[in-house]
């Protein structure tokens, strides 16, 4: 099970570089994408209450946590290939990308998705770095697709700050390595469940360095300030399905690999030291990301400025790190994920039809192109964490966890930030979508790309209303890091 | 291999891997740094050799046989022949210039010493001395990263903190599994590919190397 979670993809990417591209193997790649959604499901319901499986030898393994972040990389690709079909066919259209280009970029895709994967389902610490690592090389070029020279400058920011910050945290891993193997010889010293077991005897002064270089490091590939500069121009840069795909998971399973070392950090070190790191670079975030969305005028950017909110956030919730705290981190994963990703597919159907990506020549969008305008408003109250959508649920689970553990003043700084942020993003939006119409006719918005953009709002909301399918998933996930 | 022998071998190519890190920061001619990466790849294949006869460990030998093929030979053809099609390429103008970059790098080296002052009283074998070079040759290599504005020195920093990176995990614990290193190096080969197309078409995109025109993106 574990490895066909993994083959999905990678068969999808042999077929669309081996079969020139046409729409039918854009499709291929949807279907794909919701074959990892299914097995990921399968997957969840088979350790949710068992024990973790394993597979390849021990290389891979899933646990609640693992299964959880596959659910979420197959919700978020299927959007995405679903819009990639979309995004192809008018660059193709419009004579700026060949059909080769067209196929390296399906291919490029599934081996992101598997690396991805790969990542969330490594048993060995090695191998996770090796997968998020590999994530950089696969995406450069999609970030690069277009083929500009805006994109060529934001493909090569994006990975020379990210092979440093990888580069940081492989120093990490070693420095972990070396506390493993100092304490005993177990077969695997870098498998995560031994470092886990024997965390309490690993020397703490090593470990202090280690974690510090992994959230650095890692943190790099999350957005956290001080290494974020990277993340404004590759996601405003990239093709909109790649911008969902990066902002919607990318970033959460970058944020998968510190909550990792995170448990073996609290183990060696008690819960202080990584506390204390992760409130410092949450909260620069929260005020990074403030103070920076106020003056935008790109509203890609000001989408992608608002990852970084949302990273802070996430941080700030690992940093409280009680069991409650971790399961409102996990939605707000899954809930961030489905509506930035919607979010950036509906910011590329916009840049399609309007032309450019500047909010101040994009006015009135609501009147214009009801459907769309309504979606991206939708997304921007489920963004903002607007009761019914499930970022409210986690975003107020997060702030109460925080104030249970002491954190109550990075709590209050966070909400003073959410407060500037609500108040930019609202002004943003309420430029780019309210306005008179003018004399044109609203223009129709097509039914498959407006489905799965209100699918996952839906969907997001309902996760927001109803607990059901996810809540044992969630709740055991959160033990796993939090025991 | 004498006792003695081992510690000024592994000395000896330890200390060459800091040194051609240096050195990437006083020349200027491209090409020139270019080789100087080819000479700390050789010198770090000789590290994790060194190590392996010492401690009769053949999968480091072969690690370190596979690191010379790549860092000291194929990645320096790659890079160089980005190079060569331009031979007068010059870092004329880095952001700090040369004889006060030679000055930081004397600091981040203190700075190395001090900060892995728990990692070498744990590893109290001649390897593990040595391991605050390893990091001063990281730092160094993130200094030429941020002060340097031709896009093959970019590169050539990137690859100068793998280098270090990977100096320390062959000094502090005889290298990293070999799957683990094994994926690394994919990794770091595939990146440089990347990197490399992205230069050339950064160059027949905007006629040079200079990463001082790329200023579109901005807040």
């Amino acid at each position: 099970m574990v490895i066909a979670v993994l083959l999905l993809p990678l068969a999808g990417g042999l077929v669309s570089g081996v079969v020139p591209w046409r729409r039918g193997i854009g499709w291929l790649g949807t279907v794909i994408a919701s074959g990892v959604l299914v097995t990921g499901v399968v997957l969840a319901v088979d350790v949710v209450h068992g024990k973790p499986m394993s597979a390849l030898g021990g290389v891979l393994r899933a646990d609640a946590l693992s299964a959880f972040m596959v659910i979420v990389i197959g919700v978020i690709a299927t959007l995405a290939t679903w819009q990639g079909v979309r995004y192809l066919g008018a660059e193709i259209a419009a004579d700026r990308c060949t059909r080769r280009h067209a196929a390296l970029y399906s291919v490029l895709v599934q081996a992101f998705v598997a690396t991805m994967l790969l990542a969330v389902l490594a048993a060995n610490l090695g191998v996770l770095w090796v997968a998020i690592e590999a994530t950089t090389v696969v995406t450069t070029f999609l970030v690069g697709h277009r083929r500009t020279r805006s994109s060529l400058e934001a493909s090569w920011k994006y990975i020379v700050i990210c092979s440093v910050g990888i580069a940081m945290a492989f120093l990490g891993t070693v420095l972990v390595y070396l506390a493993s193997l100092h304490v005993g010889h177990g077969p695997h010293p870098l498998d995560w469940t031994s470092l886990v077991a024997q965390s309490h005897q690993l020397n703490p002064g090593v470990m202090r360095l280690a974690f510090a270089l992994i959230v650095i490091g890692y943190g790099t590939k999350v957005g956290l300030v001080p290494m974020h500069s990277w993340l404004p121009d590759a996601h405003s840069q990239a093709p909109a399905p790649v911008s969902a795909l990066m902002s919607g998971v990318l970033l959460t399973v970058a944020f998968y690999a510190i909550l990792r070392f995170k448990v073996i950090a609290d183990g060696a070190l008690g819960p202080t030291f990584p506390r204390a790191l992760l409130v410092i670079v949450g909260l620069l975030s929260l005020l990074v990301a403030a103070s920076l969305l106020l003056t935008q005028r790109d509203y890609k950017r000001m989408l992608a400025y608002h990852s970084v909110e949302h990273m802070g956030l996430i941080a700030l919730g690992a940093a409280a790190g009680s069991p409650l705290a971790i399961a409102a981190v996990l939605l707000h994963i899954l809930g961030h994920g489905l509506a930035k990703g919607v979010l950036f597919l509906a910011s590329g159907e916009i840049l399609l039809t309007e032309g450019t990506s500047e909010i101040e020549r994009v006015p009135a969008l609501l009147s214009r192109r009801p459907v769309l305008g309504g979606i991206f408003g939708f997304g921007l109250f489920a963004l903002l964490g607007f009761p019914p959508f499930s970022l409210f649920v986690s975003e107020l689970n997060m702030l109460r966890a925080e104030f249970q553990v002491g954190l109550g003043w990075a709590a209050a700084v966070s909400l003073v930030c959410m407060a500037v942020i609500f108040a930019a993003v609202m002004s943003h939006g309420r430029h780019l979508l309210l306005g008179p119409r003018g004399t044109d006719a609203p223009a129709m918005t097509p039914a498959l790309v407006a489905v799965p953009l209100i699918g996952g709002l839906v969907g997001c909301a309902f996760i927001g209303v109803s607990a059901w399918p996810l809540e044992s998933l969630l709740h055991a996930a959160a033990r796993i890091v939090a025991p | 291999m004498s006792a003695s022998t081992y510690t000024n071998v592994l000395g000896l190519a330890a200390a060459a891997v800091l040194l051609c890190a240096v050195v990437t920061l006083w020349r200027r001619s491209l090409g020139a740094i270019v080789r100087t990466l080819a000479v700390q790849g050789a010198a770090l294949a000789c590290v994790a050799t060194v190590i392996g006869l010492h401690e009769h460990d053949v999968g480091l030998i072969v690690v370190g046989l596979l690191v010379l093929g790549a860092k000291a030979v194929v990645v320096p053809l790659l890079i160089g022949r980005v190079v060569r099609h331009d031979p007068n390429s010059r870092e004329t103008d880095p952001l700090v210039n040369v004889p006060a970059s030679l000055v930081a790098a004397g600091a981040l080296t203190f700075l190395a010493f001090a900060a892995t002052r728990s990692v070498t009283s744990l590893v109290p074998t001649t390897a593990g001395r040595l391991i605050p070079i390893g990091l001063a040759a990281m730092l160094v290599g993130f200094f030429a990263l941020v002060t340097r504005r031709k896009a093959v020195s970019q590169i050539v920093g990137i690859l100068l903190v793998d280098n270090g990176v990977a100096l320390v995990a062959f000094l502090a614990t005889a290298g990293v599994p070999l799957l683990v290193e094994l994926g690394a190096s994919l990794d770091v080969l595939l990146a440089v590919i990347v990197l490399r197309v992205l230069a050339i078409q950064m160059r027949s995109r905007l006629g040079s190397f200079d990463l001082d025109q790329l200023t579109e993106l901005h807040d």
